[in-house]
């Protein structure tokens, strides 16, 4: 083995001293420097730039916070007093995204006024200020986040799935906001809103996050694809055309009561009093013949 | 007319069999008042045939079974669904019978409009004092198709089993449970076992084909017959006594104009079934024990007692083991019972308050009795508080206010409305009265302004046309029923003294204000004060024959 010692070629080198004792030793430190110097020439940078969008989003999200929310939410989301000792704004850490996504693109946040329930109103935020808003919610701990389109597309609905979500949402969900999702009253105040004109996103993350009077409907409680029949009945029944005529408010009995009473009666005892004008006429006619 | 020999053929071999001309020459000449509020229970009666013509369309398709099917007609929202077959078939006329669904939906706007027609029909007959003797049974007969028109239609909006009427079957259901003792076996009887079991649609679907429409037309055949044998009361004018009628013929004027108006109640009634979106019931659902929707409501003639519960505090107490809610027994049980009662006695009650035992064919103006306008008013309005209650939470969301808010609000409104009503509406009687009396007295102000010799000034008066004198003058002085004195002249004391003095206080009150109509006297001597304090000379022919007619009358 000696002998071979002059020979100076790496490889020869190398081959010679493979299996020195601390040849292993010496492929593992290699093995380790080349990941090493792969993964600070790639995955690092990504790394940074993702953090700096991300947190360039949350720092976006926390300045529009700290402007339209946090007088009554608190600076840090922790929630505030009105100052007499009562609650302004409940704490927002935890609520998710999909909860900031569904008060904010609702219009219901920023709120004009306390009061027994927060109206919907048009939205005081563009989307991408909702997206901040949202990041940074959620950035304080975790919660649901904002539900991906797949998840609530009904455009694909089959009869049977539309059906589906007619029981449930008789189960679920008319006993506060109507048979035809027109809404209904609450207690002191509160109501049940009505479901028309309100986006599919924004019927998902109201179950999943239930808002102000309305139970939360996780995904544990009523299955994603639950949600989606649900949403997909309300739709269809939202489009649907009223057969019999002009649909009254789709109010059931009170309405119908009410056009009964003063459109029906009101018309037959305007003709009663316009056929009994006639019959003075016709005393006056036969007077004169 | 007189022979039969006139007549063409067939009516001649009709005549000599069944004897038409002599019924008809006495009939077709009966003489009929004309007013427009004559014919309010006209609209009833139309709708009533109208509900007959429709209602039998719908039973060559209704199937009343409580079966279970899958349905799997053409509206696809519900499509695959497990429902009684009477839904299902209530599906079916809708979108699978042609003309189904407008037929559905003239029937159920006749039956809107039927009872409230019948409604109409009846404040009509109170506010003029129709009721009077001798039609007290015909009221009572009235009354009864009234009675008897609500619980038809409350049956039928149960008959197609949707989730809507299930829930009101099921608080119909409650209240009958709530009944001490009786209640739970009641229940049982009705619906054949537990709610909602397999019997109620097939049970309801005679009642409200067969047993209920059959004695309706049996008292509609009586109510008729009762008002062409008393002769139609009239309204105070010249030439009209209770002794008369002044008006038209039934043929030709009443048979084209009643037939006209028959039409124009079933062309309303079709526009309004046509146009108009009623009892969507493929909205509801089939009815679901475990489901319910907010807006639940029934009818609205069933309104005021969904409203007597929904505004009543809810309160229940338990002896030895039984529950009684009174929540539901005040409100549902003894309540609506009791204020039917009452307005169904109400002709006698009256009668017996005002001791008055003559027949009346002339009818009141409502301010002609101020008492009995302010009952009106009073009823009324006891009526809408509950009414209202039953929409409670339609009205709190619609006018963003609070639910508990108008609860509360019309848990005082129904006990201090009525009062306030009675009260405003019999001043306001009163005050036209007056109004009507100064007319009569002084006659109109003319605006023309008299100076005398002395420098004083005087508004010159105008009498007012016989024809207006006679019709406010027609009424009857209201005299206090008197009870006689304490003792008879044997010194014996008057049975049943306290109970005669509470009858004459109450006969005072009742007609306590209210102006009396001038006797001639008094007319002739405000008509000569008249003259002196307005320096009226000249006496127009008008003033002469004002005189004349009002001392006929006296």
């Amino acid at each position: 083995m000696s002998e071979k010692r002059p020979s100076l070629s790496p490889a020869r080198f190398l081959s010679a001293r493979r299996r020195h004792r601390s040849a292993g030793l010496v492929v593992l430190l290699f093995g380790l420097l080349a990941v090493g110097s792969a993964y600070a020439a790639f995955a690092p940078d990504n790394a940074v730039a993702d953090n700096s969008a991300q947190s360039q989003q949350i720092e976006e999200g926390k300045k529009l916070f700290a402007v339209g929310c946090s007088s009554c939410h608190g600076l840090n989301a922790e929630g505030g007093g009105n100052g007499e000792g009562k609650m302004a704004g409940p704490s927002l850490i935890g609520v998710g995204a999909a909860a900031v996504d569904f008060q904010v693109g609702t219009g219901r946040m920023p709120a004009m006024q306390p009061g027994a329930q927060i109206p919907r109103k048009a939205p005081a935020y563009s989307e991408k200020e909702i997206e901040a808003l949202a990041a940074y919610v959620a950035s304080l701990a975790p919660g649901p986040s904002v539900p991906g389109s797949e998840s609530y597309d009904v455009s694909k609905a089959t009869d049977e799935q539309v059906t589906r979500g007619g029981e449930l949402f008789r189960t679920n969900c008319t006993a506060c906001h109507n048979f035809a999702g027109r809404g209904g009253a609450l207690p002191n105040g509160k109501y049940a809103p009505s479901l028309m004109g309100v986006s599919e996103k924004h019927i998902y993350e109201a179950m999943l996050t239930g808002p102000q009077q309305m139970p939360v409907f996780s995904d544990q409680v009523m299955q994603p694809e639950d949600k989606r029949d649900i949403i997909a009945y309300l739709k269809a029944l939202e489009t649907q055309k009223d057969p019999g005529g002009f649909g009254l408010g789709r109010l059931g009995p009170v309405s119908e009561g009410l056009w009964g009473w003063f459109v029906g009666i009101g018309l037959l005892v305007a003709v009663a009093v316009w056929i009994g004008a006639k019959g003075v006429k016709a005393k006056g006619a036969k007077a004169s013949e | 007319m007189s022979t039969s020999t006139e007549f063409p053929g067939p009516v001649k071999w009709v005549d000599d069999r069944l004897g038409i001309a002599k019924i008809g020459k006495k009939n077709l000449r009966k003489i009929f008042p004309d007013h427009w509020s004559f014919m309010l229970g006209e609209i009833a009666l139309y709708s009533f045939i109208i509900l007959i013509l429709t209602g039998t369309f719908l039973t060559f398709w209704f199937k009343p079974s409580m079966a279970e099917v899958e349905y799997q007609g053409s509206y696809s929202l519900l499509k695959g669904l497990h429902m009684s077959e009477a839904y299902a078939s209530t599906l079916d006329i809708t979108f699978d019978v042609r003309g189904g669904l407008l037929m559905r939906q003239i029937h159920h706007w006749a039956a809107v409009l039927f009872i409230a027609a019948m409604m109409v029909h009846l404040l009509r007959m109170f506010f003029t004092g129709a009721f009077r003797k001798p039609r007290e049974l015909n009221w009572l007969i009235g009354f009864g198709m009234l009675f008897l028109g609500i619980v038809e239609g409350f049956i039928g909006y149960g008959l197609p089993d949707d989730l809507l009427s299930g829930t009101g079957l099921r608080i119909t259901n409650g209240m009958i449970q709530a009944s001490p003792v009786v209640g739970t076996y009641m229940n049982f009887f009705i619906f054949g076992g537990e709610f909602p079991g397999d019997d109620f649609v097939s049970r309801f679907f005679i009642v409200h084909v067969l047993l209920i429409p059959g004695i309706i037309l049996a008292l509609v055949t009586a109510h008729l017959f009762l008002v062409v044998y008393h002769k139609h009361t009239q309204y105070a004018g010249p030439g009209r006594t209770q002794k008369n009628v002044v008006g038209y013929p039934l043929f030709p004027v009443y048979t084209a104009k009643a037939g006209g108006f028959f039409f124009v109640v079933f062309g309303i009634t079709a526009l309004m079934g046509a146009l108009m979106q009623i009892n969507p019931v493929w909205l509801y659902g089939p009815y679901n024990p475990a489901e319910v929707t907010a807006g639940a409501q029934p009818d609205w003639y069933m309104g005021w007692l969904e409203g007597s519960v929904r505004i009543f505090p809810g309160f229940e107490s338990t002896f030895w083991g039984i529950t009684l809610s009174w929540n539901l027994i005040i409100p549902a049980l003894i309540v609506p019972p009791a204020f039917v009662t009452l307005v169904a006695l109400y002709p006698f009650i009256e009668g017996w308050i005002t001791g008055d035992k003559r027949e009346h064919h002339l009818l009141d103006r409502p301010r002609d009795v101020p008492t009995r306008t302010g009952i009106g008013v009073a009823f009324i309005t006891f009526y809408a508080m509950l009414w209202i209650g039953g929409g409670n939470d339609l009205i709190a969301t619609h006018f963003n206010l609070s639910l508990n808010h108008v609860t509360w609000f019309l848990r005082f409104a129904v006990i201090l409305g009525p009062i306030l009503g009675f009260w405003i509406a019999r001043r306001w009687a009163i005050s036209l009265q007056r109004a009507d009396h100064d007319r009569l007295m002084h006659g109109l102000e003319t605006g023309v302004i008299m100076r005398s010799p002395e420098g004083k000034y005087t508004e010159k008066h105008q009498p007012i046309s016989t024809y207006e004198a006679y019709s406010i003058t027609a009424r009857d002085r209201l005299v206090p029923h008197e009870i006689g004195p304490e003792t008879d002249e044997n010194g014996v004391r008057a049975p049943r003294r306290a109970l005669n003095k509470a009858r004459a206080a109450l006969s005072r009150f009742y007609f306590a204000d209210a102006v009396q109509k001038p006797t001639a006297q008094e007319l002739e001597e405000a008509h000569e004060h008249a003259h002196d304090a307005d320096e009226i000379h000249e006496l127009t022919e008008d003033t002469e024959t004002y005189r004349e007619v009002t001392s006929d009358r006296s």
